[in-house]
């Protein structure tokens, strides 16, 4: 069997006031993977991924990428990955290519290599009209994109994205989902994707580890999670307001509104049975959908489930972008 | 990464930081010509005229070869210290940690940068006295070897500052308080045979004068100190600095957590 993309053993981070934010997690995530590490604000999804890039020093563990222990050959596991961080961190002042450009040179890249794949990576990202202008003048979606073509420039084979979507609206979320499904399907890249909008997560990915206080809680398929979910809950839009909630033998129902229901259904019970049951006392349904994102309940439910960690989960949280603080460039 | 990837990356850093200063001229290459050709018109027109000669020669003469290198200095430092520390305030720095580079290369990336404008002011002003005096070199390779190597030592000084700086407030402390004073102390304006034999002993601690008068040497060959003293001086602290500021990086001081 091929090495990993990523494995981790041991992994343990504590800080230097004695927050200890990773306990000796082990995770692997194999070669053309496209994996979700999720968990709540806090949990020490960021840590993991700041450990594997060499931006947080690790208290103990080993971290292999593609078999290469990047404590032995620091330099050559580095070639293998490319990372999209949470927040903006390139120089807001510096030009569109000038970013991409550079970043092909600090591994090594000669201007003839380099300036094709800036040109195809940044058309691609429909950010080669923008080129020459000042990362600044970028919109949000942009400079996401922007950092996404900068992590590809030299061809990652594990390619890292931190919430690469927060912030952006969901036409331009749904053509970076496509992009990043083109770049793990057809270029065999390994990607590994936190997020807060788990739509995502059960949309991209095959696998997913659940990580709270700092422990891997769950790592298996999206599937097999799914199947794991015993209950869901529907939305239930009707044509006309009811006096009262209808009463459906074995079902659970609440009125949220004149003319909504909320409709909880376990595994095995069936829908027929409760429209069936609508149309008897003369309830007519104009539509129906899930409440919530079936990843998001089980999600919820697992984090819950292991322990004492306070949940902080906004599914659309808002970008904590950085900014500089002064809008000029004042740097002398 | 092999010898030509290593160059590579080292050249692009090297650039990208001269991109950066000629990118706001006006605020890194503009300045300093106009306040020294105050200091040639006050001091070394107006007042000079008064003071007579320093040394056996013209007290502008005698100015000239420490104003050079007053602002070769202050801008070798100010531009690594505000570069660096903007790349840290700005997580770009993170562009550079998770890429395969040596630690060695981004620090001699941003000395280079820093030698590079340091050096580029030091021949704007070099051009600007011109118009107010005749430059005459008598040692010109020392004079460019000590320039070159004073530019390296305060960029690394720069780097190491911007390292363990936390706020802005923090890159600015160190020249206003400290490499201020010590090139106004350094005997850029006088001669430290004028004062009594205690002060000059205090000046000897200063590690500025012995640059400041190595270079004026280069020009007028004259120096209030031996030479070959100065020059392993000035070596010895790049090698002690450059070293410590590497050590640093290697920790991860100020970068990683």
């Amino acid at each position: 069997m091929a090495e990993p993309a990523l494995s981790i053993r041991g992994l343990t981070k504590v800080y230097g006031n004695g927050f200890q934010a990773l306990k000796g997690i082990d995770l692997d995530v194999q070669q053309g993977d496209f994996f979700a590490l999720l968990g709540p604000n806090g949990a020490g999804k960021s840590t993991t991924l700041g450990v594997v890039c060499s931006l947080v020093q690790k208290t103990a563990g080993k971290v292999s990428i593609f078999g290469i222990d990047v404590d032995k050959d620091f330099a050559k596991a580095k070639y293998q990955l490319g990372v999209v961080p949470q927040e903006f961190n390139f120089n807001q002042f510096e030009k569109v290519l000038d970013i991409v450009l550079a970043q092909a040179g600090y591994y090594g890249m000669t201007s003839r290599e380099a300036l094709p794949r800036a040109k195809q990576l940044l058309t691609d990202l429909g950010l080669w009209e923008k080129r020459n202008g000042s990362a600044r003048m970028l919109s949000g979606g942009m400079k996401r994109r922007l950092m996404i073509a900068r992590a590809l420039m030299h061809r990652p084979r594990l390619l890292i994205l931190d919430e690469p979507t927060a912030g952006v609206d969901i036409e331009l979320r749904r053509s970076m989902w496509e992009y990043m499904r083109r770049i793990n399907q057809d270029e065999g890249t390994t990607i590994i994707l936190t997020t807060h909008y788990l739509e995502e997560a059960e949309s991209l990915c095959r696998n997913v580890a659940i990580i709270n206080n700092g422990e891997i809680v769950r790592n298996t398929s999206v599937r097999e999670l799914l199947a794991e979910l015993d209950t869901e809950t529907f939305l239930i839009d009707l044509a006309e307001p009811v006096a009262e909630v209808p009463q459906i033998e074995g079902f659970e129902l609440h009125q949220l509104e004149p003319t909504q229901l909320s409709l909880l259904v376990h595994r095995g019970q069936r829908l027929n049975d409760v429209f069936n049951a609508l149309s008897e006392q003369g309830i007519q349904v104009v539509s129906m959908r899930n409440r919530a994102n079936r990843l998001e309940e089980m999600f919820v439910s697992m984090v819950e489930a292991s322990g004492p960690g306070a949940i902080d989960q906004r599914v659309n949280i808002p970008s904590t972008d950085r900014s500089p603080a002064e809008h000029r460039e004042n740097q002398a | 990464m092999n010898a030509t990837q290593t160059l590579i990356a080292l050249w692009t850093l090297v650039l990208k930081e001269i991109k950066r200063f000629t990118r706001i001229w006006p605020q890194t290459l503009l300045p300093p010509s106009i306040t020294m050709a105050m200091y040639f018109i006050i001091f070394g027109n107006l007042i000079g005229s008064r003071i007579g000669d320093m040394g056996g020669f013209s007290y502008m003469d005698f100015i000239v070869p420490g104003l050079i290198m007053m602002s070769v200095i202050t801008n070798s430092y100010s531009n690594v210290a505000s570069s660096f520390f903007s790349n840290k305030f700005q997580r770009s720095i993170e562009e550079m940690m998770v890429s395969p580079m040596p630690n060695w290369v981004i620090l001699s990336g941003f000395v280079f940068g820093g030698m590079a404008r340091g050096l580029g002011v030091g021949l704007i002003v070099t051009v600007v006295s011109l118009f107010f005096t005749r430059l005459t070199m008598e040692h010109p390779l020392l004079t460019v070897l000590v320039v070159v190597l004073t530019s390296a030592l305060f960029s690394i000084g720069g780097f190491i500052n911007a390292l363990l700086a936390n706020k802005f407030d923090d890159i600015s402390i160190v020249p206003t308080f400290i490499l201020t004073p010590l090139t106004y102390l350094g005997g850029v304006f006088y001669s430290i045979s004028m004062l009594p034999d205690f002060w000059q002993g205090v000046s000897m601690l200063n590690p500025i004068l012995y640059m400041v008068n190595v270079f004026r040497y280069g020009f007028l060959g004259v120096s209030d100190i031996p030479v070959v003293w100065a020059l392993a001086a000035i070596f010895a602290f790049i090698i002690v600095l450059f070293l410590a500021a590497l050590m640093m990086l290697e920790r991860g001081k100020g970068i990683r957590s």
